[in-house]
């Protein structure tokens, strides 16, 4: 044949490439909220990642100094807006380390009774979208958010709304719980128990949940510490730090909990810590709801309106379901604060992003994203 | 439209009768597949419309596309900032026609609560036409049904034919809105381009009334 | 953790020619913040963060503040001769502090578990020397923070890996947490009070 086509002598192979540079984003199904990653790909190996954020800074600070330290309640819970009361939480708990108020201790009782219900839903509803992201198609995002349904009946009856319930104040919580709301809550408890076996039983021994998330996206401790991440991603590189127990905020002290503490800091893991806390949660929420007292909500001398802190600042932060949200506050002694500072989570956990994406495929970045647990309203608040 | 009476009586006798248009718009109006498109917290309860309690599904609008090509109604939920106006403005040139858009809850109308922001656009009909508008902050899942169902009523009685022609079906109507761009203070409209066809010739004899350059943003969009 | 009586004298002796000052705060169930002048700044930072009593290896948050200039009125007697008498008159004297921008760190140890070491750094001005030793290299939880307070107050962090915009766009001209700023004109018709 080569004597017929003499050109025909087949030339050494040399595969000549290109890095290409793919734009996730900012309108992505899997991206999570409008989020954009520039990637820059070797084939299907990233070679770089640089996140690009601002698609959702609407500006929560200039705002809360314009307004007073009463009116940046309602914008605390469109932060990370899948978990308002939390967000509630760690704002008044600043004010009130700034304005040294006592709060009554039903109202601790009640601020951990929905603070766990949020990290409850917060971490089922995580392992619902990390499942979409790998290709599971809604199946235990739908399951997710059917006991989702549940949880937020609860705070439509305590708040007046599902969502942006705006629940806490200075010093206590708005209104005290509605009759037979206890009741309700421990049948919800007790449904989340059945759930989370069923919710195991499906995915945890999966072959293609595991396949894809073992390895993948290792976050080593000494790393995952100089980066400020916090939250179960930190927890799941094998770092013991939960702000509960560290700070001991409230009343946190008379809650025997476990901190469970992962292995190898891969996206198994980060899943897996989720799964965990979120059964430490019901042994939580099933002591609280037990031991309630009884009691004001909140505290008798506490001031709303016209309510005028002395110049001074300070930093109040808790653990909420995605990491350590902290609230910096400098008051000069006017009705507005002067400078409203919000430490975001999920924005100090993409630091390191980049770090654990490279080397791996870019189907891989979008699960290792899924299992950073970010909420856009957060991050670019 | 047949008179309903008529289309009662013949319906008892087993003879179903309607018009093209009738037709036409009963299978548009209830195979909408919006675009997967959100933004901030009432992306959180459309997510909840599709799920099992509300179930968007039943309007046969549960096929969210991810790419706007395949979509026919932009839900935009949620803020829309400055800078990811642009973005919008792109996604929803690049949907085919006939397309909707639902501004849902109070940042996408007006601002909403961050309406004192620097970074934020003050409603998104200030560059895009918006067909139904939810009022709520967020709106719960039934008010998007709700709104889902406007949107069907008005789709059923758009004409095919006659005067009152519906945007897509209008020569006149703009084919592509501009697209802001990131000026250093705020956003901006750039002029539009000018005409490189030869003058004389008359391919549009009632052209639309061009905007006025001097104001930075259009009027509120018909 | 100790004091920052107790570690001001530490830092001192291991740092040639830093000044450090403890400032007050004025909530007292709130804890007091250390300022660390501007060329030592990475050096008290990475002294914190391997001292093994200390060993601040998590740094929280970092703020930046703006502090525009203010100006005081203050009544002062001044000997003046009015009329050829000499007399004490009372007058009003203005006098201006300078303003300056400010990035606050929260400093926590995850090893020994306390904290917080308020730690403070203050640009000369809220002009053209507006810059500040970067911490990111001694704590990478820095690095996208300082780019935040960058953009939004026009601090420059010197040392920074990439420092550029991070909330607003590449080609925003102003620094929107700034107590000056005024946003664009036109921008809000219909807002119905400021």
């Amino acid at each position: 044949m080569t004597a017929l086509f003499p050109q025909a002598t087949p030339a050494p192979f040399t595969l000549d490439h290109d890095l290409l540079e793919v734009s996730m984003g900012p309108h992505h199904p899997s991206t999570h909220g409008v989020f954009r990653m520039n990637v820059t790909l070797d084939g299907e190996t990233v070679v770089k990642l640089t996140p690009v954020f601002g698609y959702l800074h609407r500006n929560h600070e200039k705002i809360a100094e314009q307004n007073s330290f009463l009116a940046a309640i309602p914008y605390t819970d469109r932060l990370d807006y899948i978990c308002s009361m939390t967000n509630n939480c760690a704002y008044v708990l600043a004010v009130e380390k700034l304005a040294s108020l006592q709060v009554p201790e039903r109202a601790e009782y009640i601020r951990v009774i929905v603070s766990e219900l949020t990290r409850l839903f917060n971490h089922t509803c995580l392992a619902g979208f990390l499942l979409q992201d790998m290709g599971a198609l809604g199946t235990p995002l739908m399951y997710a958010f059917r006991e989702r349904e549940h949880v937020l009946d609860l705070f439509e009856s305590l708040s007046g709304s599902r969502m942006m319930c705006n629940f806490m104040r200075f010093g206590g919580c708005r209104c005290d719980l509605p009759a037979g709301w206890i009741e309700q809550a421990a049948t919800v408890t007790d449904r989340y128990s059945l759930f989370l076996d069923e919710f195991e039983a499906l995915l945890t021994d999966n072959e293609i949940v595991r396949a894809r998330t073992e390895g993948v996206g290792v976050l080593p401790a000494d790393l995952a510490v100089n980066a400020g991440v916090t939250g179960p991603m930190l927890r799941a590189s094998g770092v013991n730090y939960d702000i509960r127990k560290v700070d001991n905020y409230g009343v946190y002290g008379r809650f025997p909990f476990r901190v469970p503490l992962g292995e190898h800091g891969d996206t198994f893991d980060r899943y897996m810590i989720r799964i965990l806390e979120a059964r430490e949660s019901l042994a939580i929420l099933r002591q609280a709801l037990r031991e309630i007292p009884d009691g004001p909500v909140i505290d008798p001398k506490a001031k709303l309106r016209n309510f005028r802190p002395k110049p001074g600042e300070a930093y109040g932060r808790i653990e909420a379901p995605k990491g350590e949200l902290g609230f910096f506050l400098i008051s000069d002694g006017g009705p507005n604060p002067y400078r409203f500072r919000i430490r975001p989570p999920s924005l100090i956990n993409l630091t390191i992003l980049e770090d654990m994406c490279r080397g791996h495929t870019i189907a891989d970045v979008v699960v290792i994203l899924g299992s950073v647990d970010i909420v856009l309203g957060e991050v670019d608040r | 439209m047949i008179d309903a009476n008529l289309q009662t009586e013949l319906g008892r006798q087993g003879i179903v009768a309607t018009t093209i248009e009738e037709l036409y718009n009963w299978g548009r109006k209830n195979s909408i597949w919006p675009l997967q498109f959100g933004l901030a917290c009432c992306a959180i309860e459309m997510i909840a419309a599709s799920m099992a309690r509300f179930d968007i599904s039943r309007f046969g609008a549960e096929v969210f596309r991810p790419s706007p090509r395949q979509a026919d109604l932009m839900i935009v939920a949620g803020t829309v900032t400055k800078k990811m106006a642009p973005q919008v403005v792109r996604l929803y040139n690049q949907m085919p026609e006939p397309k909707y858009v639902i501004a849902m809850g109070a940042c996408a109308i007006s601002g909403g609560p961050f309406r004192q922001g620097y970074n934020v656009l003050k409603g998104i009909d200030l560059y895009l036409p918006v067909d139904v508008y939810i009022t709520g902050c967020p709106p719960r899942p039934e008010a998007l049904l709700d709104a889902l169902m406007a949107l069907q009523n008005k789709i059923a009685h758009q004409h095919l034919t006659g005067s009152k022609l519906p945007r897509h079906l209008d020569p006149n109507a703009p084919a592509e809105y501009p697209v802001p761009q990131f000026g250093p203070h705020d956003l901006f409209l750039p002029p539009p381009p000018a005409a490189t066809l030869d003058p004389n010739l008359n391919l549009n004899p009632n052209p639309p009334p061009t905007p006025e350059p001097s104001s930075p943003h259009p009027s509120r969009a018909a | 953790m100790q004091t920052l009586q107790q570690l001001k004298p530490r830092i001192e002796a291991a740092i040639q020619g830093v000044s450090l000052e403890i400032i007050p705060n004025g909530s007292p169930a709130n804890p007091p913040s250390l300022l660390v002048d501007r060329p030592h700044g990475r050096a008290v930072a990475e002294w914190l963060r391997d001292d093994p009593e200390t060993r601040l290896d998590y740094a929280s948050n970092v703020t930046g503040v703006d502090w525009p200039e203010k100006t005081v009125k203050e009544k002062t007697r001044v000997r003046k001769s009015i009329q050829g008498l000499d007399k004490e008159v009372e007058e009003i004297v203005e006098k201006k502090t300078p303003g300056f921008l400010e990035a606050v760190y929260h400093l926590y140890s995850m090893a020994l578990k306390h904290g917080p070491l308020v730690l403070r750094l203050r640009t000369e001005n809220r002009s053209d020397r507006a810059a500040l030793p970067s911490l990111t290299p001694v704590w990478r939880s820095c690095e996208l923070q300082e780019r935040e307070v960058f953009d939004l107050f026009g601090i420059q962090f010197q040392g920074h890996p990439d420092l550029r915009r991070i909330l607003m766009w590449d080609g925003f001209a102003d620094f929107p947490m700034r107590k000056d700023y005024v946003p664009p004109a036109d921008d809000d018709p219909g807002r119905p009070n400021p």
